[in-house]
């Protein structure tokens, strides 16, 4: 017999370098007895093990499991890891599978255990806010786990509470985080006073008590789920018996009482109220866009449709530019410079003409200093639309002049092969004009074929405006 | 901000009010959104499972703080306490109190998160607005991870349900009864032609979203029905479960069994309907998402459209389709296996994993399920067949525990 001296609690790192030692010397699992802490064994030497033996090697799942069980506090657990180990070694590899396998079965319930309890820790913990002497904020928390999971549930709250300073203490060892690290402390005796002056606390307790419904009350099932053990550990738990017991008062109370005669009840207040909420102008409309955050984030703000009401043409791109998001008005950057000249040539006064886009913010990704345009997904530009629509129905244009593929989306609901579509298009509400966006032209190589390309969208933009002028 | 400043008992009689006209709403569920952390500078955290902090004597839990904006309401449904004919204590919450008491009890562990819903006040878009703005400044100002559910406002304008699905885990819409005729007769003010197409929008949006890698809504939208308050049938009501599952994408449904509450309308029924009944949808619900049974099989097993509140939907069905059984665990396909009242879905996975390694025996059967003892008349292995139990015709009693008067404490 070969005795093996492990620390209390979970002892993964003496429990590995064990495994090690004896798998080098092919030891079996009826030649170890496992002792726990400084109690000394009947049984057996604690003849050193190698230190130097080779890592064992092990497929993934019964790593994890390892890791799960040597926090039970089962004092077999390390012999059945033993067990499961040398099954594993000697070909069984895929033997966690085997779900009705006895050991498989038993391992699986020591982990169970020690997951509900990891679960219940993270669950019925409650911090206390209390403070330092210099002032600042701390919780502290006391807590009573049925096994050594205390360094286990550790990533669970730095995660959590990354930006708190916090302490934990329980009977089988505490944790402490100052922000930016965490230290693993000795077991602790409960704190008096915890909730003291603390109104959040006593909010919860209000809380918990105005949240039950006490016509369905079911003490079983609750108990099922919160075991009376961490009661004493739960603020709130104070509170539950009282509940219970008024519980078939209350319920028979409301049933006894004589249903309340309805008062005032026309509904003229509440639909008049669901009428009136619509924007009524296209200033109200322009407010509610200003205040509403961008779908992408990153854009400095909305930008709005800029020309007359009651405009005969107007023109709808894709989306504000870097310059029109710095600036908050539409068409100022390059391409909505070539814009101007080209409606200029094709005898449209750019002041006379309603200018939006589709997508009301700018999207982009930063890539160093500069902000590089992205197309809005259909997605998007479908977010956007109610308020393009909503826009159009202001301004009451006679035709619609789409930018495009995202503005003739935008209008259309489906997607426009442009180059091959381009010319009038019904819109539905609008009659409809679809044509390129001058930023294309802009990425044509200079040339005779980008010459053709601005001359063909002159030619566009002329035609729209005799289509606007016939149906004025 | 001063620790004592920070709630006085203002601000507690409120959360008492308002937790108490929330506490009808039956989800509390802080599952499925995506792992996220608060990092260095935020707070909070979403595992992606839920955490229940604790549970109230009616053996629901507490994961979120669930509460409500306001319990005014220009609305008057009538089987909500919150009408503006009921007599109830009003008040109302600021913006700022909500996020404060969100993080205040955050801190303390006492919570996933947030469940925000409102009377309406104002208007539905005020209000909309309103519960927006919460989620937003604990996101955006506070760097809040944690879990947030909005209740949607369904009469609302669609941009502002939008702005709110850029801020929100999850969104609600509660449907409240299943049929446009008792919405009408019950909720005057409310159009359920509005809530589907709120629903449709949200369902969209959460599609696109997903498709698109954006952020809305990405644990999913979800609803409740009130049961028992109108005439619908338990078919009825599995029924439009399976149309907003299937054509909204819906991730839960909630039912709510009715319950007398203060102040009640005289259009409601004075007794309230048995809580099994609330049960046995849920279980219905689960065999209609996990289990492959149809709404038709459901109903099947219980009579005139009414699930049998004496035994679980699944045995039900079982009983009434007994020639389909006994199945064998070693050879049966996972369809017949998820059949076989019992067995639930994860022990059926473990039974088709280990028969893989070894030929399964009724022990083994029993290591991998809890509920062998139901299910063994249903069930061959190799060590066992159950001959005539099967068919007897007192199965159904050998298999029910007679009731007993629940202990209260």
């Amino acid at each position: 017999m070969r005795r093996v001296e492990l620390k209390d609690g979970a002892d993964l790192d003496g429990f590995r370098r064990a495994l090690r030692g004896l798998v080098a010397l092919g030891v079996g699992p009826d030649e170890v007895v496992w002792s726990v802490g400084a109690a000394p064994s009947l049984f057996g030497d604690a003849a050193p093990l190698p230190a130097d033996a080779p890592p064992v090697s092990l497929p993934r799942p019964v790593g994890a499991l390892i890791e799960s069980v040597v926090c039970h506090r089962d004092p077999e657990r390390y012999a059945l890891l033993h067990r499961l180990v040398r099954r594993v070694l000697r070909g069984e590899r895929d033997m966690l599978d085997h779900h009705a396998d006895p050991l498989v079965h038993r391992l699986a319930l020591l982990d169970k255990a020690v997951r509900r309890d990891l679960h219940k820790m993270h669950a019925f913990l409650r911090f206390h806010e209390v403070r330092d002497p210099d002032g600042a904020e701390h919780y502290l928390a006391w807590f009573e786990p049925d096994h050594f999971i205390v360094e286990a549930t550790a990533p669970f709250f730095v995660e959590r509470f990354e930006s708190l300073v916090w302490t934990i203490l329980t009977p089988v060892g505490s944790l402490q985080w100052d922000r930016r690290s965490l230290t693993v402390g000795p077991a602790a005796l409960r704190p008096e006073g915890l909730d003291r002056d603390d109104r959040f606390a006593e909010g919860w307790q209000r809380y918990y008590e105005s949240t039950f419904n006490p016509a369905r009350v079911n003490p079983t099932a609750m108990r099922a789920e919160m075991p009376r053990k961490y009661w004493a550990n739960l603020p709130e738990a104070a509170a539950i018996p009282a509940m219970i017991r008024s519980a078939p008062a209350r319920v028979q109370a409301m049933i006894e009482a004589e249903a309340a005669a309805p008062r005032h009840r026309t509904p003229d207040k509440a639909v008049a109220a669901m009428a009136r909420q619509e924007p009524a102008t296209l200033a109200e409309l322009n407010r509610i866009i200003l205040a509403a955050d961008p779908l992408v984030p990153g854009a400095t703000q909305a930008v709005l449709g800029e020309g007359p009401a009651g405009a005969a043409i107007a023109i709808v791109g894709e989306q504000p530019g870097d310059q029109e998001d710095m600036e908050g008005r539409p068409f100022v950057g390059p391409a909505g410079q070539l814009l101007t000249r080209a409606l200029e040539e094709a005898g449209i006064e750019r002041d006379a003409v309603y200018l939006t886009n589709a997508v009301k913010h700018f999207k982009f990704v930063a890539r160093g200093k500069r902000r590089l345009h992205q197309s809005p997904t259909a997605g998007e530009v479908k977010h956007y639309r109610w308020w393009l629509m909503k826009e159009l129905s202001f301004v009451r244009p006679r035709l619609v002049v789409t930018l495009g593929a995202t503005a003739a989306l935008a209008l259309t609901g489906r997607s426009v092969p442009v180059l091959r579509e381009r010319g009038p298009m019904d819109f539905g509400d609008w009659n409809g004009f679809v044509t390129v966006h001058p930023s294309h032209l802009l990425r044509l190589p200079a040339g005779k074929g980008a010459e053709q390309a601005y001359r063909d969208f002159v030619a566009d933009l002329r035609q729209a405006r005799g289509m606007a002028k016939r149906t004025g | 901000m001063g620790r004592t400043s920070a709630v006085d008992d203002a601000l507690l009689d409120k959360l008492e009010i308002l937790a108490d006209a929330a506490k009808y709403d039956a989800s509390c569920a802080s599952s499925g959104a995506k792992r996220r952390t608060g990092g260095p500078d935020g707070i909070g955290s979403t595992t992606g499972a839920g955490i229940c902090h604790a549970y109230t004597p009616d053996g629901r839990c507490v994961s979120l703080l669930k509460i409500l904006l306001t319990n005014y309401c220009l609305f008057d449904c009538a089987y909500c306490i919150n009408r503006r004919s009921s007599n109830v204590r009003r008040a109302r919450f600021s913006v700022d109190e909500v996020v404060r008491l969100t993080l205040g009890f955050y801190k303390r562990n006492c919570i996933e998160g947030l469940f925000l819903s409102s009377g309406i006040i104002r208007s539905p878009d005020y209000t909309m607005e309103q519960l927006m703005l919460v989620a937003r400044t604990l996101r955006r100002d506070h760097g809040f991870a944690g879990y947030i559910h909005l209740k949607t406002i369904p009469e609302a304008s669609p941009w502002l349900i939008e702005q709110a699905g850029l801020w929100a885990d999850r969104l609600s819409i509660n449907l409240e009864l299943a049929s446009d005729r008792s919405l009408k007769e019950f909720a005057p003010e409310k159009d359920g032609t509005a809530i589907k197409a709120v629903m449709g929008q949200v369902g969209e949006r959460i599609i696109e979203a997903k498709e698109e890698k954006r952020r809305f809504s990405p644990a999913g939208q979800s609803t409740q029905m009130i049961v028992g308050a109108d005439a619908s049938t338990d078919l009825s009501v599995l029924e439009t479960s399976d149309t907003l599952y299937r054509r909204y994408g819906l991730r839960r449904v909630y039912y709510s069994a009715f319950s007398p509450i203060p102040e009640a309308s005289s259009a409601l029924p004075a007794k309230p309907p048995p809580l099994q009944r609330e049960n046995r949808l849920y279980q219905a619900d689960w065999l209609l998402r996990y289990y492959g049974f149809t709404v038709k099989e459901i109903a099947a097993g219980g009579e005139g459209g009414m699930l049998d509140l004496g035994i679980d939907p699944k045995l039900a069905w079982a009983l009434k389709n007994r020639e389909r059984f006994p199945v064998d665990v070693n050879s049966a396909d996972r369809e017949m296996l998820l059949r076989v009242p019992g067995l639930g879905a994860r022990a059926v996975d473990r039974i088709v994993e280990a028969r893989r390694h070894t030929t399964l025996r009724l022990e083994d059967v029993a290591r991998l399920s809890s509920g062998l003892k139901r299910a063994r008349a249903f069930l061959i292995a190799a060590d066992h067949h159950p001959g005539g139990l099967t068919d007897r015709a007192d199965l159904r009693q050998r298999l029910v525990a007679p009731p007993k008067q629940l202990s209260l404490f």
